[in-house]
């Protein structure tokens, strides 16, 4: 399969940078779900003959690490943190908030493909708790209010 | 290494330094608790059941990973330790069924057994049980996920042990699981391994789960009825309307050869003796038809018709009018007595078997050169293995499991040479592959004709060796000491004999011819040959056996091919085919015997059996009691487990056949006790001379045994005259492996080497006994439809 002139480029500096080959595959993981949007078959069978690794220990691999997945998710993965400090202040009913905002649970996606929704433990930003990870980006000191604007802000986002 | 000295559980102790602490308890009698830790494969320590307190050590070590050192100090079994434990349990019973009353393991569980012994009988979870509905994962590998206790062996010791790699770990912490290859099913060779490491009842096999209970059987050890390699495989068996059902097959005592190993044959292809067109009654051909008889009326008639077509053509045609085929799979015994009773009742050397390795040819070559040749256990041992031809992981599987253990374990350096990338390649440390056919030129090769080389060099294969690899790798090879040589049935006839020449250049090194049946190699020493008698004796030079077995034809005997020509010149008046299928396994034209008289012995309607006058039906090899003796030249007792009433073993019909046929039965089973003239002269000896039998079995402190039907009659016959087979009978008996020495042998014969007919059995296929084998066929019908899956 095709990957990008970017991804390739990781990909062989990667290689450079551990002893032996299958060590580069965590990153390259999360390279290739960044482009293409999940872990397909096709991406796993790929990473798996570059690796020299069989499809099963890519499997396995992917199946302990919560950030990486096989099944498709929406453009923006909302990330609630519910863990002690979030939960202290307020990260499980901004959890619930959002399940009904977007109308989707814990792993679900909207149909229309914008969004999905993840409770996730400590994600590092436990000073400005509650916080939320949209993607990459981190959303802090939230309250609902502020959630529903950086969902709007998403929306938009995609009209431009 | 030298040894350190260390106190466990007050008591001193020595063991080779690098020891694992456990390992060292083991051996002085103490029981360290293990789940996750299993000999000869890597380290785990997940279960942490083996915790012990070491004395300047913070917190409790796991001993299946710590090593001894000088002075350490440990407790095993002290208060805290035994509440670590107990924790363990209760921890590990928190997401357990509890299902032990339906469980396959129940009995036989080391769960169970661990929480006997720690007692978690109050738990302090209240959460609900992760809950999963069992997974059939192939025809023979079930997963019942709940009772999995995550010791992880069954990973190990399919990627380790098997290099199959087919099981993985998925997700993590209480939701971990075990996952197969395919998602939710298995691609892999079926072994079992991983169901029989299963310390729970978490994998059940297809064959045995939910049928009996471990108390409700018997067990009985012996050697597997499938390739040559002799695995030992422990039967449960088990009263049934027809006899002893044979329910399951492991190795649970490792007290075999194989240790732990079994491939899918050994343990699950016992089926076949309880398939549905498994024959319960003699069949005569009346009116065209074959109909059922009874015992008497069959034996008479064969009897009547041996006898008539013996006794006709004697005055002409010389005793060449009578064919005798035997089998790969009845045990020394019945083939040694198959020979016998064609030589002196039959008066025929027309004797032969479906050929599948040149062993005359190795005897031929080790002729007076004794130790030369290696035993299985020795694969496992030896510093370097040399691979010529052949595809153990399909053809011998036990083999490949030796060769995989030295390599993992000792790093033994093995060098393959073949005309195909099999799999072996991933352990070698060299891989010559050859054009088809071209392995004897590469044996003259590595023996130092250079010219050769050339048809070394395979231009189609994209990774064929340089000249100078090809030179490099031979380097290696005859730099190797104490090396094992396996060869396949590539090799044959003069190839064997450059083969032994090059190998007695090397300091050492041993061989290993590669026949295709659990009794291949017996068939082959047992004289089922035109032109050999038992232990490779010429028909030339039969003075011994003339002795022994009194007047014997003297001209050599046509092999299979020659006596279907025979039968086409209408010359063969008679064919005895005994648990072999000429028809269907090399091909004969059934139309060719159909003006003899045909008598094949099996257990089942085979092609052969079809066009028979006289069907008897057989007992299999699991259903009697003889010797088996491997590819290697081991060997061992086969023992009877199961039973179908109203079958017979073939000795037991070889012996009523002489017997219709109005022969002395005792000129051809030594039995009953006494030295009268009778008894000795039919061995041989002059009237009034002592009964060198007799002599021979008080000598060895054995009592003469009391029916013609007894195969150790035979068995004492065998060892008093076939050379090499002198090895202790107690031992035999205990169930040891015993290495034979080839070089004793006689000079026996270059064979023609077109009589060889490779089986191509695989992993999944062995001969006609596979076509009846359930289990195998499932697993066979499984792979094809993966494959047009795939294609699609
Ligand atoms: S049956 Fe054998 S090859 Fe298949 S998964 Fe189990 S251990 Fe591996
Ligand atoms: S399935 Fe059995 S062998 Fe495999 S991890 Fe679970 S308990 Fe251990
Ligand atoms: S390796 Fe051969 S002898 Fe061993 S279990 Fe398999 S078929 Fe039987
Ligand atoms: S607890 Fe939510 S970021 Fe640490
Ligand atoms: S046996 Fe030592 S940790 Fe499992």
């Amino acid at each position: 399969m095709k990957f990008s002139d970017e991804f390739e480029a990781r990909f062989t500096e990667m290689l450079t940078h551990y002893p032996t080959r299958r060590s580069a595959l965590v990153p390259t993981l999360l390279y290739a779900q960044d482009e293409v949007g999940s872990l397909s078959d096709e991406v796993i069978e790929e990473l798996a003959r570059r690796l020299d690794l069989t499809e099963l220990e890519v499997r396995n691999v992917i199946s302990y690490y919560s950030m990486l997945t096989t099944k498709p998710r929406g453009k923006y993965n909302v990330q609630v943190c519910t863990n002690i400090a979030c939960m202290l202040r307020g990260g499980e009913e901004l959890l619930d908030h959002c399940k009904k905002k977007l109308g989707v649970g814990h792993k679900g996606t909207t149909q229309d493909g914008l969004f999905s929704l993840e409770e996730v433990e400590c994600i590092g930003a436990c000073s400005w708790a509650p916080a939320v990870q949209v993607n990459y980006d981190f959303h802090e000191n939230l309250t609902k209010e502020k959630m529903d604007q950086v969902l709007d802000e998403y929306k938009k986002k995609l009209n431009h | 290494m030298a040894d350190v000295t260390l106190t466990v559980d007050d008591k001193k102790i020595t063991a080779p330094a690098g020891t694992l602490l456990i390992e060292a308890c083991k051996s002085v009698g103490i029981e360290i608790p293990s789940f996750c830790y299993y000999p000869g494969l890597s380290l785990q320590g997940a279960c942490r059941m083996c915790v012990v307190k070491i004395e300047k050590m913070p917190k409790l070590q796991t001993a299946c990973t710590t090593v001894v050192t000088e002075g350490m100090i440990v407790a095993t079994d002290n208060d805290e330790v035994r509440q670590a434990r107990k924790a363990m349990v209760e921890m590990l019973l928190g997401n357990h069924p509890l299902d032990c009353p339906v469980c396959d393991a129940g009995g036989e569980c080391e769960l169970q057994d661990m929480a006997f012994s720690y007692g978690a009988s109050e738990s302090k979870f209240i959460e609900a049980k992760n809950h999963k509905e069992e997974q059939q994962w192939s025809p023979v590998v079930y997963f019942d996920r709940p009772r999995c206790i995550l010791c992880y062996r069954c990973v190990r010791v399919c990627g380790e042990g098997m290099d199959v790699w087919a099981l993985g770990v998925q997700n993590r912490g209480v939701s971990s699981i075990i996952a197969p290859n395919e998602k939710d099913h298995l691609e892999c060779e079926e072994c079992g391994m991983c169901i029989d490491i299963c310390p729970v009842g978490a994998l059940t096999s297809g064959a045995y789960r939910y049928k009996t209970r471990p108390w409700e059987m018997n067990h009985v050890g012996t050697i597997c009825t499938h390739c040559g390699d002799g695995c030992k495989t422990t039967l449960g068996v088990r009263r049934c309307d027809t006899g002893m059902e044979i329910v399951r097959g492991d190795n649970r005592d490792k007290s075999g050869i194989n240790n732990d190993f079994l491939c899918i044959k050994g343990r699950y292809a016992f089926d076949f003796a309880h398939h549905k067109e498994r024959l319960t009654q003699p069949l005569i051909r009346k009116n065209g038809k074959l109909t059922p008889a009874t015992w008497e009326e069959a034996f008479e008639l064969i009897g009547k018709r041996f006898r008539e077509i013996r006794d006709e053509v004697r005055d002409h045609d010389g005793g060449s009018a009578i064919g005798v085929i035997g089998s790969n799979r009845t045990t020394n015994e019945e083939n040694y007595l198959l020979s016998k009773f064609a030589r002196v009742v039959l008066k025929t050397n027309n004797v032969d078997h479906h050929r599948t390795a040149d062993f005359p040819a190795l005897a031929a070559a080790l002729h007076g050169k004794p130790g030369k040749t290696a035993s299985m256990r020795e694969v496992l041992n030896a510093p370097a293995i040399l691979l010529l031809g052949n595809d153990p992981t399909n053809q011998h599987p036990l083999l490949a499991w030796q060769i995989r253990t030295n390599v993992r374990l000792r790093r033994a350096k093995l060098y393959v040479i073949n005309s195909a990338p099999i799999k072996l390649r991933r352990q070698a440390a060299g891989f010559g592959m050859v054009p088809a056919g071209a392995e004897a030129k590469a044996v003259a090769f590595l023996a130092g004709d250079d010219s050769l080389l050339d048809s070394l060099l395979d231009s189609k294969a994209s990774d064929s060796m340089t000249r100078d690899a090809w030179i490099g790798l031979r380097d290696k090879i005859r730099a190797e000491q104490n090396m094992v040589i396996a060869f396949g049935s590539e090799l044959r006839g003069h190839d064997i004999e450059k083969l032994v020449s090059f190998a007695s250049t090397l300091t050492g090194a041993k061989l290993i011819c590669l026949g295709d049946y659990a009794n291949s190699r017996g068939a082959s020493e047992m004289g089922l040959y035109p032109d050999l008698l038992p232990g490779y004796e010429p028909i030339a030079s039969a003075d011994k056996f003339q002795k022994e077995w009194g007047n014997l034809p003297a001209e050599k005997g046509l092999s299979l091919p020659e006596m279907v020509e025979a039968a086409k010149a209408g010359k063969l008046k008679a064919l005895y085919a005994v648990g072999s299928n000429p028809v269907g396994r090399l091909g004969i034209d059934p139309f060719v015997f159909s003006k003899s008289f045909v008598v094949v012995q099996d257990m089942f309607l085979t092609e052969t059996a079809t066009i028979a006058d006289v069907v008897l039906p057989a007992a299999n090899a699991y259903e009697k009691t003889g010797t088996y003796t491997n590819t290697c030249g081991d060997l061992q007792l086969v023992k009877k487990a199961g039973e179908v009433t109203n079958t017979k073993p073939d000795f037991e019909m070889m012996v009523r056949i002489a017997d219709a046929m109005g022969s002395d039965v005792s000129g051809l089973v030594p039995f009953g006790s006494g030295t009268h003239s009778d008894m000795g002269q039919t061995r041989g000896a002059q009237s009034g001379e002592a009964d060198s039998h007799a002599v021979w079995l008080e000598a060895h402190n054995l009592e003469p045994k009391m029916t013609p039907f007894d195969p150790m009659a035979i068995l004492d016959e065998i060892q008093r005259v076939v050379a090499g087979y002198h090895v202790s009978r107690v031992n035999l008996l205990a169930g040891n492996d015993q290495h034979l020495e080839i070089a004793e042998s006689g000079a026996s014969a270059i064979q023609n080497p077109e009589l060889i007919v490779p089986a191509n059995d695989d992993l999944f296929s062995s001969g006609t006994l596979g076509r009846y084998s359930k289990t195998l066929n499932s697993v066979f019908e499984n792979k094809s439809a993966d494959a047009e899956v795939a294609a699609d």
